[in-house]
C-alpha cells in the first residue's frame, strides 16, 4: 500500500472523533441507560457529600432507639427513615456511609486490573513468542480459581483492611484485560495502518502506545465499567464473610452479615444494605452495556 | 488429533504446578505466617509450630515438599477438628458441595434453556425484554442476598422451610434456590447469545424454506450448532458457581467444603484453607481440561489441525 501519513492519521484520529460523538447519541437514545447513569449520579453524589447529607452520625449508638422499624412500618420514627439495628444506629446513615466503601473499592480494583491486564495483554499480544506463552498460561492459572475463593484465602492471609481488599481484588481480576487486549492486538497487527507506521520506521514501543493502544479503548471501557459492577460484589461478599475492609467503618456486606442474625425480629438489616447494592451494580451493569453497544461500530 | 490432546495434557501439567504454587503462596503471604497464627505465643510454642510448617528450609525446598505432598493429598493436619488431616475434611465434604452445585446447574439448566431459546427467537419481543430485564436483575444481585431474603420469606414469614442445614430435602430447597438465581441468569445469557449468533444464518433460513417446521429448524438445526458455545462458555464459567457455592453454603450452614474453608479462613487454619482450594481448583482446571477436549470432539473443524 502508498506509504505516508495520510492512512495513519485516518485510521487513528478522524474515525475515532466522530464515534465519539455518535456513540454518545446511541447511548443517550436508551432509556435503561439514562436511569442507571442517573442512580449512579444519585450514588455517587451521596458517596461524595456522605458527612454532610447523613441525618445522623453512621457510629452514634442508642440503646432506646433499638430495632427501630423504617417510617412507614407500625412503631417508625420519623427521624430514621430506614430504621435502626441492633445498637440503635440509624441505617440510612450507615448505607450511605457504607457507598463510599464500595465505590471506593470498586474504582480502585478496577484501575489496577486495568494496569496489568492491558500491559500484560499489550506485551502479549504484540512481542508474541515466549512472553506470550509465559503471561497466557499465568491466565490459565489465575482462572482456574473460583476468584472470590483465591481474594477471600489471600485478604485473610495477609491481614483483612481496605488496603488488602483493593490490592487482592485488583490482582486476582486482571486476566479479562489481558485476553481481551492481547486478541485486538493480534488482530490489529496486521492491520494496513500499523504496517505503514513500520515502514515510516516508528519504534514498537511508540506504535504500541500511540496507534494500537487506542484502538483497545473501548473493549477496555466497557470491560472496566462491567468489573466495578463485580467489585462491588465480591467486596460486598468478603465483607459478608467475614474479611472485609475492617469493623471500623461501615460497609454493605457487613451490614448484610449482622442483619442476617436479626432476621427474624428486624427484616430491615439485612434488606436495605442489599437493595443499596442491587441498585449501584445494576446502575453499573446497565450502563455498561449500553456502551458496548454505543461503542461497537459494528451495531 | 493426538497431537493437540499432547498439547493439552502438557499446558495442563503445567497448570496444575501453578495452581500448586498460588496454594502455597497462600500461607507465605504474610511473611511470617506463624505470628498470624499465634500472635501473643511464646517464643517456643511459635519455634514448634515453625517446624510442624518446615518453615526453616529455603522457599524453593519448601515448595517442592508442598507439591510432592499436593499430589498425594497431603496438606499436613488441620491445626483444629481435633487435628484431622485436612485433605480428609475436604473430601469428606465435597459431596454435599458437588451435589448442591449439580442440583442448582440443574435447575438453571431447565430454566435457562427454553427460556432462553424463546427470548433468541422472539428476540426484541416483550419475553425477550423480560428475560433480559430479568437476567439484569439477577446478575446485579448479591448471591449472599438472595439466600437471606429467602430465608426472609420462606423461614421467617410463611414458617416453610428450615433456615439452614442440609439434612432433609426440605432443606435442600432454599440453598439450590439461591445458587440457581445466581447460575440461570448467567446461563440464560449464553443460551440466547449463541442461539442468536446462528438464527440468523444462511443454512437455518434454507432449512426454512425447504419447509421444515419451525420446532424442528429450532431444536435439530439452530440448537445443535448453538450447543459447542454453550458448553464451552458454562464450563469457562464453572469457577464461578463454585464460587457462588462456597457463599451460598456459608448463608444456610450447609456443612460443605465451602462452609469448611470460611471458618478455616476465619480461624487462619491455614493447611484446611490450602487443602479446600486446591481441591476446588482442581475440579474447575479439570471441567475446563473437559471442556476442551469435548470441544475438539465436537467441532470438526479443529480436528483437521
Amino acid at each position: 500500500m502508498a506509504v505516508g501519513s495520510l492512512p495513519i492519521a485516518y485510521a487513528d484520529d478522524i474515525p475515532r472523533l466522530a464515534s465519539g460523538s455518535r456513540a454518545w447519541r446511541k447511548f443517550a437514545r436508551n432509556p435503561a441507560a439514562l436511569t442507571g447513569a442517573l442512580i449512579l449520579l444519585v450514588v455517587v453524589g451521596a458517596a461524595l457529600s456522605a458527612p454532610w447529607i447523613t441525618p445522623h452520625d453512621p457510629a452514634k449508638q442508642s440503646l432506646i432507639r433499638r430495632f427501630t422499624p423504617p417510617v412507614w412500618a407500625p412503631g417508625g420514627n420519623a427521624g430514621y427513615l430506614l430504621g435502626t439495628d441492633q445498637v440503635g444506629r440509624d441505617v440510612l446513615s450507615r448505607i450511605i456511609h457504607g457507598a463510599r466503601i464500595s465505590l471506593l473499592v470498586g474504582v480502585l480494583a478496577v484501575v489496577i486490573s486495568v494496569l496489568v491486564g492491558v500491559t500484560l495483554g499489550l506485551i502479549s499480544g504484540f512481542v508474541g513468542g515466549r512472553a506470550d506463552t509465559v503471561i497466557m498460561t499465568i491466565v490459565d492459572i489465575t482462572w482456574s480459581f473460583p476468584q472470590i475463593l483465591l481474594a477471600l484465602a489471600f485478604v485473610a492471609a495477609l491481614g483483612p483492611s481496605l488496603v488488602t481488599v483493593i490490592l487482592v481484588l485488583g490482582f486476582t481480576g486482571w486476566e479479562r484485560y489481558a485476553r481481551v487486549v492481547r486478541a485486538e492486538v493480534l488482530a490489529l497487527r496486521e492491520k494496513d495502518f500499523i504496517e505503514a507506521a513500520r515502514a515510516m520506521g516508528i519504534g514498537s514501543a511508540r506504535i504500541l502506545v500511540r496507534h494500537v493502544l487506542p484502538n483497545t479503548f473501548s473493549s477496555i471501557v466497557v470491560l472496566s465499567t462491567l468489573q466495578v459492577a463485580q467489585a462491588i460484589l465480591q467486596e460486598a461478599a468478603l465483607s459478608f464473610l467475614g474479611v472485609g475492609s475492617g469493623r471500623t467503618y461501615p460497609t454493605w456486606g457487613q451490614m448484610i452479615a449482622l442483619g442476617r442474625d436479626f432476621v427474624s425480629v428486624a427484616w430491615w438489616l439485612p434488606t436495605f444494605p442489599g437493595l443499596a447494592i442491587l441498585a449501584t451494580v445494576l446502575a453499573i451493569n446497565l450502563v455498561g452495556d449500553r456502551l458496548r453497544d454505543a461503542l461497537d461500530p459494528r451495531v | 488429533m493426538s497431537a493437540f490432546l499432547v498439547r493439552r495434557l502438557v499446558r495442563l501439567a503445567v497448570v496444575i504446578t501453578g495452581v500448586s504454587l498460588v496454594t502455597f503462596a497462600i500461607l507465605h503471604a504474610s511473611g511470617d505466617p506463624v505470628s498470624l497464627i499465634m500472635p501473643e505465643a511464646p517464643e517456643a510454642d511459635r519455634a514448634v509450630l515453625r517446624r510442624t510448617l518446615g518453615l526453616h528450609d529455603p522457599l524453593p525446598v519448601q515448595f517442592a515438599r508442598f507439591v510432592g505432598n499436593a499430589v498425594t493429598g497431603n496438606f499436613g493436619k488441620s491445626f483444629f477438628h481435633h487435628g484431622q488431616s485436612a485433605s480428609a475434611l475436604v473430601l469428606e465434604r465435597m459431596p454435599t458441595t458437588l451435589m448442591l452445585t449439580v442440583f442448582s446447574m440443574g435447575v438453571a439448566l431447565a430454566i435457562a434453556l427454553p427460556v432462553g431459546i424463546y427470548s433468541a427467537v422472539r428476540r426484541g419481543r416483550a419475553v425477550d425484554q423480560l428475560a433480559t430485564g430479568t437476567v439484569f436483575l439477577g446478575q446485579s444481585m448479591p448471591v449472599f442476598w438472595t439466600g437471606i431474603m429467602l430465608i426472609l420469606l420462606f423461614s421467617v414469614q410463611w414458617r416453610l422451610l428450615p433456615v439452614s442445614g442440609w439434612e432433609s430435602w426440605a432443606a435442600v430447597i432454599l440453598p439450590t434456590a439461591t445458587l440457581s438465581t445466581f447460575t440461570a441468569p448467567l446461563l440464560l445469557r449464553i443460551v440466547r447469545s449463541s442461539m442468536l449468533d446462528v438464527i440468523g444464518l444462511d443454512y437455518v433460513r434454507t432449512a426454512r424454506a425447504k419447509g421444515v417446521s419451525e420446532w424442528l429448524v429450532i431444536c435439530r438445526h439452530a440448537l445443535k450448532n448453538a450447543a459447542l458455545p454453550l458448553v464451552t462458555v458454562t464450563g469457562l464459567q464453572f469457577g464461578l458457581l463454585l464460587g457462588g457455592a462456597v457463599i451460598t453454603e456459608t448463608v444456610f450452614a450447609v456443612p460443605g467444603v465451602g462452609r469448611l474453608i470460611v471458618g478455616a479462613i476465619r480461624q487462619l487454619d491455614f493447611p484446611v484453607v490450602q487443602a479446600g482450594v486446591f481441591m476446588l481448583a482442581m475440579i474447575v482446571v479439570s471441567v475446563n481440561f473437559l471442556v476442551d477436549v469435548l470441544y475438539l470432539y465436537l467441532n470438526p473443524q479443529i480436528r483437521v489441525r
